[in-house]
């Protein structure tokens, strides 16, 4: 296992290691990083095994660093993720994600009766539980929780 | 707890001119009682020309004649204009404009726009869109705070005060909006809560943590007859056969929900009922007469309570 992280990790030269994604939501988060629609090279290992996690899924990418306001995204599916800023094969820097206060896009809101929901309009949310990941629609301001949260 | 479940102060700004009205918690404790006061002033002098030459537009999505007829009473007893629809048949949302552009469209035509619809969240959006003030009159199960104004007005007209107040909420507790906010604006007031409701249509779990988060106390039960003497406002709400799962609990429960004559018999001499009208059968007729009904009256409160909104969002007070 350590042998497989130490592998992936120093394989990139510089870039961004993402670490601690739950193996299901992988894809997930490629999406709301735009990792699918970008240049730079980009791999991943998925279904590593885990303590934390179960099945932990690892991403890499290579000359690529990410401000802390887009990196936070990733907090809804993957609130334990942790970050690897890469330097010349080094590690010179660890973040982990925090959720913020704010979530705009990304989310759904669950409420099918939502303004959000009928017509095209970025969906706004406050955090009201940073550990369970609960939403508050900014709108109509209707709980979203972990449970029934779907990604756009 | 995090009172953040269900507070949230989505619009704070300094003042009240020119900032939309969209949800109860939009305004503080010193913003309602300013409203009440301008509204007192409206009841004893309801004409007032101070909207010369404002035009305010009514669009109203869905019908809703009694909230409509109310607000536009109010724009012209100010002496402003009205311009808008009753019901979405005769806007152009039936022809599949999106209600950005039927916004964008009308604030250029009015100086102030009274909003209803019937998805929650509309209106929020609609004042985001709008480049003047819009005031919500309702949108889908979600904010009504007109409502809840008029309720808070009746409430300190009818005991002379807000604050320390007993108040019993009655029947529909989970999905009626109008208790909601009125459980918000008067957790400002020190109110005592009592929630009357069968086991399907209890209050929700945030709003109670909300409370508790206040420090405020409230008491739930299932039956009111031995309580209701520690009333000093008895709120009403329908009880709807389609909220329940089981049909028979709703036949098993429904008389429980109805108010009558003899059970007012020695209630206090302050206590008022109110209900949001219209109603059905949830306060029977024979209670009407009882100088304690006060819900005919708190309907008439509303215009009052329209004029202080709008000509204080028009900064005209
Ligand atoms: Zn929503």
């Amino acid at each position: 296992m350590k042998d497989i992280k130490h592998l992936v990790v120093s394989a990139i030269k510089d870039g961004t290691v993402i670490d601690h994604i739950p193996a299901k939501d992988l894809f997930k988060v490629i999406s709301i990083l735009g990792l699918d629609r970008i240049e730079n090279q980009v791999t991943f290992g998925s279904n590593l095994d885990s303590k934390k996690l179960g099945k932990k899924a690892i991403i890499k990418i290579s000359g690529l660093f990410f401000r802390n306001e887009d990196i936070n995204k990733i907090a809804l599916v993957a609130p334990e993720a942790k970050l690897n800023i890469i330097k010349d094969y080094n590690v010179i820097e660890k973040k982990v994600v925090e959720v913020p206060d704010n979530i705009t896009g990304i989310a759904k809101c669950v409420n099918p009766k939502c303004i959000t929901n009928n017509e095209e309009i970025v969906t706004k949310f406050s955090v009201v539980d940073k550990k369970k990941v609960i939403l508050k629609c900014y709108y109509c301001e209707k709980i979203t929780d972990q449970d029934n949260m779907r990604i756009i | 707890m995090n009172p953040g479940y269900v507070f949230l102060h989505t619009n704070k700004s300094p003042y009240m001119k020119n900032r939309s009205l969209v949800s109860i918690n939009d305004y503080s404790k010193e913003e309602y009682l300013k409203i009440l006061n301008l509204a007192e002033e409206f009841e004893k002098n309801p004409r007032q020309e101070i909207l010369n030459g404002h035009v305010v537009a009514t669009l109203f999505f869905e019908p809703s004649t009694r909230t409509r007829l109310s607000f536009e009473s109010a724009v012209n007893r100010l002496g402003g204009r009205i311009l808008g629809f009753a019901d979405s048949s005769s806007s152009s949302a039936t022809k599949g404009e999106t209600l950005r552009d039927t916004i964008k469209m009308v604030c250029s035509y009015a100086d102030l726009i009274v909003m209803r619809h019937p998805l929650e969240g509309s209106a929020r959006f609609a004042s985001e869109v709008s480049t003047v003030p819009v005031i919500n009159a309702g949108d889908g199960a979600n904010q009504h705070p007109t409502q809840t104004l008029l309720d808070l007005y009746s409430i300190r007209k009818t005991q002379g005060t807000l604050e320390n107040l007993n108040i019993f909420m009655v029947g529909d507790l989970k999905y009626g909006r109008t208790v909601h906010s009125l459980l918000m604006a008067m957790s400002q007031f020190n109110a005592t809560f009592y929630f009357i409701s069968p086991d399907e249509l209890k209050m929700p779990d945030e709003y109670k943590r909300y409370l508790k988060s206040m420090g405020l106390k409230f008491y739930e039960f299932k039956d009111f007859t031995d309580i209701i003497n520690q009333a000093d406002i008895i709120y009403m709400t329908r009880v709807q056969k389609e909220r329940f799962s089981d049909p028979i609990e709703y036949e098993r429960t429904k008389n429980t929900y109805i108010l009558r004559h003899h059970m007012l018999k020695d209630s206090r001499a302050n206590m008022k009922i109110l209900h949001p009208l219209p109603r059905v059968n949830e306060i029977h007729l024979d209670v009407d007469s009882s100088e304690k009904a006060y819900y005919f009256t708190q309907a008439l409160n509303g215009v009052f309570v329209r004029q202080a909104i709008i000509s204080s969002i028009l900064g005209l007070k």
